[in-house]
């Protein structure tokens, strides 16, 4: 890179502060500009700049993960390029799986606006100084053919680019799980002990960026940091997708700037804030929307407010409805879902789920049961699958021993209860997972 | 880096080699217990010194190397 392009991408903020995007739709542009042509009309080329000028702007933009653990994005490009060099070439998946089966942002992104997703990929790989990039879908989805259209109407610009199908599981997504199903063809997790950034991918240093953290990297190499900045909370900046499903009239996806009351958001889905929420996927919490109302849009706001932000997926309960039922439910999925290797997980997820179904029809002792053995389930696998379920079945018992106690007792008392029924989306356990093939 | 800390050694165990053998649990009661299906619980922290021997013995206990002992920074 010589110096006057570096110049340029500097200066580049300013010039483009007025020809990006206005506004909050930033991601979700238009129908109609999903084709390639269409996609380099409405937004414009992505300039070439040095690897060492972008790590600059992705952190001066302060762009965080968007794909649940909310880190840093700069500080992760940061640590694959030093790890990379030229004889181990870094390598980049972008993570398009969407594995928790509450959210719906990423495919919704991809059907929009597939080649933001593949500039991002495209800019993150010349950040870290990769020549592969993956974009990782779950078999047969929808999301994989997109791609694989969107790639073929590229051409020879997108060569280094390829798709890549794992298991429709909720595990095989996480990050260690793609690295180890494109190295070996086993889509479980690696574990704790082998970070990717440093060994991935046939050992070579791996960025595993999601689709949306990749496709606000497409925006913020066009249009520079101080736009970035320009939109959101000054701590965790820009807009955000968020999706909103269960008992609401309008449940969809859609872009917020970061920050916005949890009251706003909803009125977007035209929902009162009122009643029980999940927020964060499977791994999240359950709040009283009406607690939280004022509540902002972020990592930091929600995680003081008891909730979290993981996948940005909030589904509203309906009047009638149950979080013992439905937790209990998502456990046995939780469980089902455990990818088997580490004891704690392979045993620990089952028991919970089981105490918390016991609980659902009366077992008293059930409670007992929960409170000992959830810290002893509690990070003890090599992923974090097992922490999410701890989690989700602790807040199901800090609202059942709190504002719900009065529902606790009528399960108790006679066995059940009479709710509607549970409308947390859970994804179809893989039934063939055991079976050979 | 602090004085006095350069030999701190943790234990740590890989839970997806470990299969419950609970040999370790055996060598070094003291900062290694069993969970209700027999997989270790290490107790956090830096081994005192006087443990040092036998947690070097209970990971060469571990059939399958999953215990082992790895130097933190105080
Ligand atoms: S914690 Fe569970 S899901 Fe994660 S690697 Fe271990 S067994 Fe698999
Ligand atoms: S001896 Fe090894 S395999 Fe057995 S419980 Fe201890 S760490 Fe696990």
């Amino acid at each position: 890179m010589n110096a006057s392009s570096t110049a340029r991408m500097h200066r580049q903020p300013d010039i483009s502060h007025a020809n990006g995007p206005s506004g909050v739709t930033r991601l979700l542009p238009p129908a109609g500009t999903a084709r390639w042509t269409d996609h380099q009309r409405h937004y414009g080329p992505v300039l070439p700049a040095s690897a060492s000028s972008l790590v600059d702007i992705v952190r001066s933009s302060g762009l965080r993960g968007r794909g649940g653990a909310g880190f840093p994005t700069a500080t992760k490009i940061a640590a694959v390029a030093a790890a990379a060099g030229r004889l181990r070439r870094a390598i980049v998946i972008a993570n398009c799986c969407e594995g928790d089966p509450t959210a719906k942002k990423d495919r919704v992104l991809i059907g929009r606006a597939p080649h933001l997703v593949i500039d991002g990929a495209l800019v993150a790989a010349a950040a870290v100084g990769a020549d592969r990039v993956m974009l990782a879908v779950h078999q047969g989805s929808r999301a994989g053919t997109i791609l694989r259209e969107a790639l073929a109407e590229r051409g020879a610009g997108a060569a280094a680019v390829s798709v890549v199908q794992v298991p429709n599981r909720f595990v095989a997504s996480e990050a260690s799980a793609l690295v180890r199903f494109v190295s070996t063809g086993d889509a479980r997790p690696l574990g704790r002990l082998a970070p990717v950034w440093e060994s991935g991918v046939d050992g070579r240093p791996t960025l595993v960026d999601n689709a949306e953290t990749l496709a606000q990297l497409a925006l913020i190499a066009r249009f520079g940091d101080h736009w970035f900045r320009s939109v959101g909370d000054q701590e965790e900046p820009g807009t955000a997708l968020v999706t909103i499903g269960g008992a609401v009239p309008r449940p969809g996806v859609v872009e917020i700037a970061t920050g916005t009351p949890i009251r706003t958001i909803m009125a977007s889905a035209g929902a009162p804030t009122t009643g029980w929420a999940l927020i964060g996927g499977l791994a999240g919490r359950w709040v009283d929307l009406a607690a939280v109302a004022q509540t902002r849009f972020t990592t930091a706001h929600l995680a003081s407010a008891q909730a979290v932000r993981g996948v940005g997926s909030i589904i509203v309960l309906p009047p009638r409805s149950c979080i013992l039922t439905e937790t209990a439910r998502m456990l046995g999925y939780l469980a089902d879902s455990s990818a088997r290797q580490c004891g704690p997980c392979m045993f620990g997820l089952p028991a919970i789920a089981a105490d918390m179904a016991s609980l659902a029809s009366g077992d008293r002792m059930a409670l007992t049961r929960l409170r000992r053995r959830l810290p002893t389930v509690d990070k003890r696998g090599a992923c974090a699958h097992p922490d999410g379920a701890v989690a989700l079945a602790a807040s199901a018992l800090n609202v059942l021993n709190g504002p719900e106690s009065g529902h606790l007792q009528q399960h108790l008392a006679h066995h059940g209860c009479r709710a509607t029924a549970p409308v947390v989306p859970l994804g179809v356990v893989d039934s063939t997972r055991h079976a050979s093939r | 880096m602090s004085a006095g800390t350069d030999n701190a050694v943790a234990l740590t165990v890989d839970p997806i080699a470990c299969r419950a053998h609970g040999l370790c649990a055996d060598e070094l009661p003291e900062a290694i217990g069993l969970d209700e299906w027999g997989y270790p619980f290490l107790s956090t922290g830096s081994i005192p010194r006087k443990m040092l021997r036998r947690a070097k013995s209970a990971a060469a206990a571990c059939p399958v190397l999953a215990l082992r002992l790895t130097h933190t920074r105080g």
